[in-house]
Parts: structure tokens; sequence; C-alpha cells
């Protein structure tokens, strides 16, 4: 007699990276690093997380890469269908709705995605929302996930949220929140191995989004 | 799993201490895992790029700096270049405290050896000792390593794999950066090389793990080792990976953490007596 064999299908894969997002008092900025790998390899080193929805609102994901790029084009289609029905683009508040419910949707087979999403919502105020895989979301002053989320979020509770400290320090301006997401994805890159090569930062403020690339280390 | 039978007598239990690894535990900690979930610590592993290289008169080995626990860089400028003796040296992959003590056990034997019959160690023979006792442990102990060495029959490079089988080799790489490394070997080694050309060539060796292979990074280190100098280790012989932003700072002013407690005591008492003596 033949012994049982046991058959497992794993449609999962993780394909490392970090993001993060942090809420201004008008302006919102999101960092992500690049590379996209599995395993100890380096598919490609260069493979932005992030996409734009609308005017003030952008999308970064980390976990499976395939699940990311499929997620993302089923909210670019449902951005399209909501301005043709409502003649104006949906705002953050409603894309964050939108977002959770569809991530629900598949909750029993889930997108394997860590989502951050983030804009400038109709009070013109900055919005940061954090997600797990299957719909949980939270509006957030600062967030993070991926990979190196545990080393991004223990600096971002010191340095925004100025946790565990007597003394009140001046809170960062905008170049400084710029400059500090700059410096802490370069320190994640020192110590998570699936975080690296090249990373960008997307500034959304009352002027729209803009972009600017940084290097990373390639070890 | 390992099954180990419970001591039924004094001779089970002599048996049982007679030297080598205890399984003792091995019962326990699967009783652990499965039932509370508590898993045992995991030991630091060198996710590592290393190789060397024969020429006519010389042996050349190099390694990657980086040590990882997981996904996590445990260290970013580790040495994995160990000395034997003055004129072998070894290049190691795999669990970092096998490694350790592995090499300064093999390196006072070789100083005894020296000591008793007044010459140098042969590569040889610290192979067959490694191999030896790599084999005994049945391959518990992490070790592949690449041996290299210059004696008094010429320029040697081994290969030794944790269950204790070598290779003898005029190029070669080990870890999980070898695939990368063995790519450059493959396309430039040739024996005439000179050695800062071989130098050259197991540093870009290594510079293909650093940047392919996500379980090797940092910089490079090289060993030369001939018959007329002996070994040097060229600690950090390339620096590839300076980190390229550093954001400036203000630290946190003085009494910034919270005090919960405050508790001064005393460690040191004084005490006079005056005595009287007549």
């Amino acid at each position: 007699m033949q012994a049982p064999v046991e058959q497992r299908w794993s449609p999962y894969a993780d394909n490392g990276g970090t993001c993060m997002g942090v809420a201004g008092e008008d302006f919102v900025v999101v960092a992500a690093d690049t590379r996209l790998s599995q395993g100890y390899s380096i598919h490609t080193r260069n493979c932005s997380k992030v996409t734009q929805l609308t005017d003030k609102c952008v999308i970064a994901s980390c976990g499976m890469k395939s699940d990311a790029i499929t997620l993302h084009k089923h909210l670019k289609a449902r951005m399209v269908m909501y301005e043709h029905q409502h003649r104006r683009q949906p705002s953050v508040t409603a894309i964050a709705q939108m977002l959770s419910t569809t991530l629900y949707y598949k909750r029993f087979f889930p997108y394997y995605t860590f989502n951050v999403l983030c804009g400038v919502d109709d009070e013109g105020k900055g919005a940061v929302y954090n997600y797990d895989a299957i719909g949980n979301m939270e509006r957030v002053p600062y967030t993070t996930s991926g990979s190196g989320s545990a080393l991004v979020m223990s600096v971002l509770d010191a340095q925004i949220a100025k946790s565990n400290q007597t003394i009140a320090t001046p809170s960062l301006d905008k170049a400084g929140i710029v400059e500090l997401c700059k410096d802490v994805l370069s320190s994640v890159g020192e110590r998570d191995i699936h975080t690296g090569d090249y990373a960008e930062i997307f500034l959304i403020d009352a002027a729209g989004i803009s972009k600017t690339e940084f290097d990373l280390k390639l070890d | 799993m390992v099954e180990v039978e419970e001591p039924q007598d004094y001779l089970d239990v002599f048996q049982s201490q007679r030297g080598g690894f205890s399984f003792e535990n091995c019962k326990r900690n699967a009783y652990l895992a499965a039932q509370a979930n508590i898993k045992p610590p995991t030991a630091m592993k060198s996710g590592t790029t290393i190789c060397g290289i024969q020429l006519k008169d010389a042996v050349i080995l190099a390694a990657d700096t980086r040590a990882t626990e997981g996904p996590m860089v445990a260290d970013k400028n580790c040495e994995k270049l160990h000395y034997i003796s003055k004129n072998v040296f070894c290049a190691g992959a795999g669990t970092a405290a096998d490694l350790q003590h592995t090499c300064e056990m093999m390196e006072s034997q070789m100083e005894l050896l020296r000591m008793a019959t007044g010459t140098e160690p042969r590569v040889c023979t610290v192979v067959r000792r490694l191999s030896s006792m790599l084999f005994k442990y049945q391959g518990y102990i992490g070790c592949a390593l690449v041996l290299g060495g210059v004696d008094v029959t010429g320029p040697h490079l081994y290969q030794i794999y944790p269950h204790g089988s070598t290779d003898k080799l005029p190029f070669t790489t080990m870890g999980s950066g070898s695939l990368a490394a063995m790519a450059i070997m493959e396309a430039e080694y040739n024996e005439n090389l000179s050695i800062e050309d071989g130098k050259k060539l197991v540093a870009k060796a290594i510079r293909a793990g650093i940047f392919n292979d996500l379980g090797s990074g940092g910089n490079v280190d090289v060993c030369v080792i001939t018959k007329e100098t002996g070994g040097a280790i060229l600690r950090n012989y390339e620096k590839p990976n300076e980190r390229k932003f550093k954001a400036q700072h203000a630290a946190f002013p003085k009494g910034t953490t919270p005090i919960l407690k405050e508790e001064i005591m005393k460690l040191v008492s004084v005490e006079e007596d005056v005595v009287m003596r007549d």
C-alpha cells in the first residue's frame, strides 16, 4: 500500500520592501524603497511600490508584488468609473473606505498586500490610512508596512509621536519630515536585507504631488 | 528528529555521558515547541560569500563581512577569514559559533603540532583533522570552509563541507553567494595570474556575491598566503557599501527620558575605630 501523500498549494510569496507614510497638518509624505526580492535573490532593483490614484492620493503596498499590481490596477479602474459617474475625483476618505471593502471582499483568499494610503483630504488635512491584508483600516498620524516596518515604527514613535519624552521639542516641519524619511529608509537599508537599492519620496500638499528619488545601498 | 532512548540502567547513563553531543533535551524541546509554542533560540548564521584561488606560488582567500539572523543584519563588518597557522588560513560560511570554535581549536592543535615536531604544519594535516571532526559530528557542526595554505609541498586549496567531505580544487566558492561568485571565477580564473591580479579576481567574485545575494553584504576581506611571507589578512580590502545618506538629528535634551523611580543606595560605608594600645 502506498503511503498517503500530502499535496500543498502555496499561492503566496513575500517580495519584501518597506514603505511609510507621515501626515502633516496640510501635507503628507510617503516613502518606499524600490527593491523587489524573494528569498535571497533580488528580482529587480527598480520597481516602484507606490501608485498615484488621484491628484491628491497615492497608495503604497508591500507584501506580494503580483497581488499589489492587481490591486492597484483594480483601484485605478475604480477611480475612472467614479470620475465618469460623479464628474470629479473621489476624496481620500472615499478611497480609504472603498479599499477597505475591496480587501474584505476577498476575506477568505486575500490579496497578500499591506497597504498605506496617503493623501490630502477634503478639509485640506494630511491623511494616512493603514490596512492589514483583509481590510482592517485605521486613520493614523503616521504608519509603515513591509519587511522593515518594525525598525521604521520605533523611529517614528520617537521622532513624530515623541513617545516617553518629558521635555517638549519642536515638531518637525515639512522639510524635516522628508529628511527624516530619507534617514529612516537609509537606516533600514543597513539592517534589513530585503530593503535597499533606491527609494522614492512623494510629497503631497496643496500644490499637488511631487516625487523625489534617492540612493540606498546596493548590497 | 533524533529519537533518544530512555536510559534503562547506569550503563546507559554512562554510555550517554561518554562525550559528543547530548540529545537528551530534543524530546523536551519538541514537546515545548508543539504544546507551548516555545521555540529554541536560533544561532547567528553568516549567509555568506567566500572564495579562494590557487596560483603558481600563492593561495588567495576572500570573504564578505555580513552576518545575518534571519532577515536582519546582525553584524555589518564581521571577520570570516580565520587564522589557523602562519601558513594556513581559512574562510568560513555557516553557523558563526561553530566556525569560530572549530577554527580556534584547529589553531591550537596546529600550534601544538608545530611545537612537537618543530616543523610548519601541512595543509593536508589541517584538512584531515577538520574533515574527521566534522564527519564525527554528522553535520551538526555547521561549518562550510574554504581552506588554503602554502607548505613544503607548495600551495593548496581545499573545500570542506559540514558533513566532512573534502575537495582539492584550483578555485572554489562557498556560501549562499557561491553561485554569483562562481560565475566570475569560471569566467576569469587562470592559474598563471599574478598575485595582484588574483586579489582583484577574488574581490570581484566576492563583490558579485555582495550585490546579488541578499545573505551577503558589507565589505571585502582578502587573505594572501605565499611561501616567502606566510599569510596576511587584508581587512576591508574594498569598501563598496559606505552609507550614502545621514541626516543631522538634534540630540535629545538631557532629562528627556521620564524617571519612574529614583533610589539612591549608599554602597560604601566608612567606619572609623580608634583602638587604644599600650
